[in-house]
């Protein structure tokens, strides 16, 4: 967007003054825009979070894109394909809001690629089954609106604009994918046992998409104080698990958790300890399809060159021309 | 490739408003870049774009002696004159 051309605020130590005008303006609900003067820290928590956003979510094309040619049906094939092309979007809107705050997109497609910038862990697991498809968007689109509404109101005004519109699309990602485990689960055996597989599955890597336990979360406080965080990973999770019970149990279908039981005197639901190993793990590149994907995103982006260059080239004609 | 900054009227009869920007070679590829990526649910009837290298935008900086000399002008508001009861919401 418009914030080209700024100067870089590097060098020395940031007036006191200006640091604290900024956080009475946070306090104040106020949003900060691009060429508005923010903490140099502030500018790079921000572009370490909306950076990773906007690769989970064309890393996120992946897992899916798998089945848009094996889509049961025309209708499916063709549901997929929009919410397929809605994740590119997202993406995309992210990455224009996150260069407004001074990186290029090259510079972040390079972080993405050499495995310097991270992406949702979430991806990083296969998906072998038809029913992984109704398991993705009820579980993974349906926590990643609980993270993302709250964002809706977060200080940074690109950021917040982009996830407004995120949020409206995300609906219908939710929805197809309980709408497919819904026919899946009112089907025969065989599917029944498809979905129950797919929720076995997805269930724990769902939950951890929140993130490390508030413990043990050791960007929290600042960026709550920014208001680029609105909720907690616990309380978030904890709502995810909430609204979530009752619609699996709605299906004829079983969250894969032991401890999971109703608890009267919290008014919430009580549930097993998550393999916090294994989280640390995936996000670390050692689970079962990092390497696959990336490898994906490389070759996306080696195969697309020509493409670049031909629309640089085109460019200089244009201008050459004129 | 060159940054373009999106606007869009999401019905006639009203103004275009900015929604994003996006990267293209020219105005028409970012006309059709802007289209798949801006207008996937019906959103806009008419869409503009600018190289964002084109707009010049006003200092934040300078926003206090740029925007407060307006504050203290009550009486270009309706409001700063009271009317008698029986003329009431002239």
């Amino acid at each position: 967007m418009y914030s080209q051309g700024l100067q870089d605020a590097k060098g020395g130590p940031e007036p006191e003054a200006l640091l604290k005008a900024f956080q009475k303006r946070i306090d104040n609900e106020e949003k900060i825009e691009p060429r508005d003067w923010m903490p140099e820290a502030y500018r790079k928590t921000l572009i370490r979070q909306m950076s990773q956003h906007a690769h989970s979510e064309i890393v996120g094309q992946l897992p899916e894109g798998n089945w848009i040619t094996r889509a049961p049906t025309l209708k499916r094939k063709m549901i997929l394909l929009a919410k397929v092309q809605d994740e590119a979007g997202h993406g995309l809107y992210i990455y224009s809001a996150t260069e407004t705050l001074g990186i290029t997109r090259e510079e972040m497609t390079r972080q993405l690629l050499s495995g310097e910038a991270k992406y949702s862990s979430i991806f990083n697991y296969p998906t072998p089954s038809w029913a992984d498809m109704g398991a993705i968007g009820w579980l993974v689109d349906g926590a990643a609106i609980m993270n993302q509404v709250p964002l809706c109101r977060a200080s940074y005004g690109p950021y917040a604009r982009s996830m407004i519109r995120i949020c409206k699309e995300e609906s219908f990602h939710q929805r197809q994918g309980y709408d497919i485990m819904t026919v899946l689960a009112r089907g025969s055996e065989a599917q029944k046992k498809m979905a129950q597989d797919a929720l076995n599955r997805t269930w724990w890597p769902a939950l951890m998409m929140f993130g490390p336990s508030d413990k043990d979360s050791k960007h929290s406080a600042q960026s709550m104080k920014w208001k680029i965080k609105r909720f907690s990973n616990d309380d978030l999770r904890q709502k995810f698990v909430d609204v979530t019970v009752p619609q699996a149990e709605h299906l004829g279908l079983t969250i894969p958790d032991e401890d999971l039981k109703w608890n009267e005197e919290t008014g919430h639901y009580d549930f097993g300890e998550i393999d916090w190993d294994e989280f640390i793990n995936v996000i670390k590149g050692n689970g079962p399809c990092n390497k696959e994907r990336l490898a994906a995103r490389q070759n996306a982006h080696d195969e697309g060159q020509w493409v670049r260059k031909a629309a640089d080239v085109y460019q200089q004609n244009q201008q050459d021309a004129a | 490739m060159k940054l373009y900054e999106i606007f869009i009227r999401a019905k006639s009869g009203l103004n275009h408003r900015h929604v994003g920007s996006l990267h293209a070679a020219d105005a028409q590829m970012a006309l059709q870049n802007a289209r798949d990526v801006y207008t996937r649910r019906e959103e806009g009837v008419s869409i503009w774009v600018v190289e964002a290298a084109h707009i010049s935008a006003s200092n934040p900086e300078q926003s206090e002696p740029w925007f407060d000399p307006a504050a203290d002008k009550i009486y270009r508001h309706p409001t700063f004159y009271p009317l008698d009861k029986e003329v009431d919401n002239m």
